[in-house]
């Protein structure tokens, strides 16, 4: 009975001590300069590796989330008769929620595993002791860059979501069902606005882009390096970044909305 | 040589995601610019607009073929000034031609209907409706009826 409560106990602090391990490794690693620093070049090899390569899965879902939002919108309001409000409600709908989230919940599956695998391989591999012995310090070296890569990339990639999901909507409310195009895109350009929806939908997703990377990079530098330990961190990125972004983008809409 | 595909890539990439923000200030937030075809414009003076906006579509016999795109108040008048650009396709408007601000369905938006006349000659660029309806509304409509019934009993 006491081993039992005794193992609840010490899985709490290793639960917290985990956190402070990340929250150690965000502060020391977030800022670039210091021995063997990344260069902007780095910087580019991740955006690369985390956000062009992100780009055909983000095009692709965000036409056919785009799509099934107005499909579904025009059947709920062709009921009304407002159907003229599809425009706005697939626009909104996506700039202010799917956009961000769901670009993040991909990035998350798509860069997000492959991060820690890659970091995790690293540690197995001894590179990262490597660096360490050379004077090299890998939190600058290897954290910082993709770290930065993932804060720049979703929010790109979130306003590419958007983008090409009003358009899916578009094809499938005008072309397919015969929507008056004045009507979604004039209701659109009325109610949408720039500052409030489109540059918060910016900031959403360059907060889950931080909290993504920040998960994964931490799973990986965290990991036991071996193999079954790859595969172990690289689930628990999957989990507890999908988690994360749902759980802050509730607080994030809150905040935003400044209703609670 | 990889480092330059990757630099050309990330390029590309940053500049899609221009493209989009472009996109999203000019054709989703409204700061719109004019796509259609050819057009010719004509106004009408009405005393109340009761919601209509700009960009509200303007239809003959339930099919679209214009849209609103500037509204004023005539200074003179003190009556709303509606410009709105017809298709070329529709240029045989005549000029007795009248219109109405409706709403579609009880609730929906505001749109400008208009109804054929009878003359010969057609409406020009420029030209303007004389004979307009001003829009009903809703609240006017109803106080009216409870004053009326407030008077019977």
């Amino acid at each position: 009975m006491i081993n039992r409560i005794a193992a609840i106990g010490r899985y709490g602090t290793a639960s917290i001590q985990s956190i402070g391990r990340a929250g150690q490794l965000l502060l020391n690693s977030l800022l670039w300069g210091g021995p063997g620093s990344a260069g902007f070049s780095d910087l580019i090899k991740q955006i690369y590796s985390v956000g062009v390569r992100s780009l055909s899965i983000i095009v692709v879902a965000g036409f056919f989330v785009g799509m099934v939002l107005a499909l579904q919108g025009y059947n709920i309001l062709v009921k009304f008769g407002s159907v003229s409000a599809l425009g706005t409600m697939v626009s909104l709908t996506l700039l202010r929620e799917l956009g961000p989230v769901m670009a993040a919940l991909l990035f998350a599956g798509r860069a997000g595993s492959a991060l820690t695998a890659e970091i995790g391989l690293m540690k197995a591999t001894e590179q990262l002791s490597a660096m360490e012995m050379m004077g090299v310090d890998p939190l600058k070296r290897v954290v910082t860059p993709r770290l930065w890569a993932g804060i720049i990339s979703v929010p790109l990639l979130a306003l590419l979501f958007s983008t090409v999901g009003i358009w899916g909507g578009a094809f499938v409310s005008v072309d397919l069902l015969g929507l008056y195009d004045g009507a979604y895109w004039g209701n659109m350009q009325n109610t949408v606005i720039f500052y409030d929806d489109v540059i918060q939908g910016l900031i959403k997703a360059s907060v889950f882009g931080l909290v993504v990377t920040w998960i994964a990079v931490y799973q990986g530098y965290d990991s036991v390096p071996t193999s079954e330990g790859i595969g172990k961190a690289t689930t628990q990125t999957v989990v507890i970044s999908s988690l994360a972004v749902l759980g802050l983008d509730f607080v994030l809409t809150a905040v935003m909305l400044g209703s609670i | 040589m990889r480092m330059r595909y990757i630099e050309l890539a990330v390029g590309g990439f940053m500049i899609l995601a221009i493209v989009a923000l472009v996109l999203m200030a000019f054709r989703v937030s409204g700061l719109a610019m004019n796509t259609s075809g050819e057009t010719y414009t004509i106004k009408a003076r009405f005393e109340n607009l009761g919601g209509l906006t700009e960009r509200a579509k303007v239809s003959m016999a339930g099919v679209t073929i214009g849209k609103v795109t500037k509204i004023y108040l005539d200074p003179e008048w003190y009556a709303a000034v509606v410009e709105m650009e017809i298709d070329k396709s529709m240029s045989t408007l005549s000029i007795d031609t009248s219109a109405s601000i409706l709403t579609a369905g009880l609730l929906g938006e505001k749109y400008i209907g208009l109804s054929v006349g009878a003359e010969a000659d057609y409406m020009a660029d420029g030209d303007w409706v004389q004979d307009t309806q001003s829009a009903i509304v809703l609240e006017e409509l109803i106080s009216r009826f409870m004053f009326s019934k407030a008077e019977e009993s």
